[in-house]
């Protein structure tokens, strides 16, 4: 489903509060906003609340995990995501061409 | 159940301060942490060593116990009873170390699942993060579980329940699943600690090979055999597909090796309801054997362009 084809209420639904995420992990609303700026994450703003779709949360809390855990700052973040896609990508590359070997 | 030398598991010296300890298990943490490796079961193995490393090196507490009875864990309770006994005495009492109790340090109720059975033995079960010091919230191990498929499983949705830890989950494998693929079935990882976030659970699937397709993403591929008189004057051919056979003309003057494509007769495509590849099948062209003497000299007819 698409967000096009949501209802006002499905929209709602699938999102969490940034503020309820800062209690939660106790994190400050500043570094949810910094990631936000570096590209990281993309808030939505629902009556001037932002909000994060709940598919997102996992990768929000990965980045808050590194952050707390490992002390990355934000840069470190950010080059680490990168990297992660690209050998995400680069795994799903090799597996369809071992697989395509077999042909 | 072996001595684990904690000071080596993260790199540094007895002698290490507070600090140093701190600085060798973030340097490590960094490297070997679940979130930066995913799927790496050895990173996890050894981030589960830094944590428990860490735990107890960390806390002055249990490192105080640690260094004190080191190798000679599996003695120690016997020694604290001989302590006991000899500070109890009149005379000669020793003003040793406090007595520390093997079972002491309050359990916090939360999984120990991760720890090895050196540390649990000398702490005690839940002895994690509870010697009141910091709690850090610590995510769960993931789990990596392998689930063996035939290609004809993953022709459309299966509904499978898996048994992870005890615990049964329901899961839908999508159609046209390759093989080779993982899938994360997110929070049903290893339990976290502190409050901290259960791991996740990645499915890797091993799908095996049907002996009549080879298949390359969502196409499959196959062999048919083609009597020459077909393929020479036309006809019909039987061919088999995921689905159960179909019939398929064939042209007149059909050459070995011609590949036909069956749109939509092959896989269904990953995520992508009523999508489907194709089914190429290539023509191997029988020559007949065992001729008779009228086949060879109608066949040598044929072959000097004679008409009869």
């Amino acid at each position: 489903m698409t967000n096009d084809t949501m209802t006002n209420d499905q929209k709602m639904e699938n999102l969490i509060a940034i503020t309820t995420i800062c209690t939660w992990h106790e994190v400050e609303n500043t570094f949810i906003n910094s990631l936000s700026e570096a590209g990281l994450l993309e808030l939505r703003v629902v009556d001037q609340t932002p909000y994060i779709p709940e598919s997102d949360l996992r990768k929000l809390e990965r980045m808050i995990r590194m952050h707390n855990e490992l002390e990355i700052n934000i840069a470190g973040i950010e080059a680490i995501t990168h990297l992660l896609e690209r050998v995400e990508y680069m795994q799903e590359e090799l597996r369809v061409l071992r697989n395509r070997v077999n042909v | 159940m072996a001595f684990i030398d904690y000071y080596q598991v993260l790199g540094i010296a007895k002698t290490a301060s507070d600090k140093d300890v701190k600085s060798a298990y973030r340097k490590l943490a960094r490297k070997y942490h679940p979130d930066l490796n995913p799927n790496d079961a050895e990173a996890n193995k050894k981030f589960q060593q830094l944590n428990e490393a860490n735990e107890v090196l960390s806390d002055p507490e249990k490192r105080k116990k640690y260094d004190k009875y080191g190798e000679n864990w599996q003695h120690g309770e016997e020694h604290e009873k001989y302590e006991q006994q000899q500070r109890s005495r009149p005379q000669g009492a020793s003003t040793g170390g406090q007595g520390s109790n093997f079972e002491g340090f309050g359990a916090e109720g939360f999984g120990s699942d991760d720890f090895s059975d050196f540390f649990q033995s000398m702490f005690g079960q839940g002895a994690r993060s509870g010697g009141g010091g910091r709690q850090a919230k610590f995510r769960g191990q993931d789990l990596n579980a392998e689930l063996r498929l035939e290609l004809k499983d993953v022709a459309e949705d299966r509904k499978q329940t898996l048994t992870v830890n005890g615990k049964n989950i329901r899961i839908t494998i999508p159609a046209g699943i390759e093989n080779g693929q993982t899938i994360k079935i997110a929070g049903h990882g290893s339990p976290g600690a502190n409050g901290g976030p259960a791991g996740d659970l990645y499915i890797t699937f091993s799908v095996g090979d049907d002996p009549r397709f080879k298949r390359n993403g969502s196409d499959l591929y196959t062999n048919t055999k083609l009597d020459l008189y077909t393929a020479v004057l036309g006809g019909e051919v039987t061919i088999d597909t995921l689905n159960g056979k179909v019939k398929i003309k064939v042209k007149p003057e059909t050459q070995n090796g011609t590949k036909v494509k069956l749109k939509g007769k092959g896989m269904p495509v990953y995520k992508k309801e009523n999508e489907f590849g194709d089914l190429y099948v290539t023509y191997d062209i029988q020559i007949p054997v065992n001729l008779t003497d009228k086949q060879k000299k109608l066949f040598g007819e044929i072959a000097r362009g004679g008409e009869g």
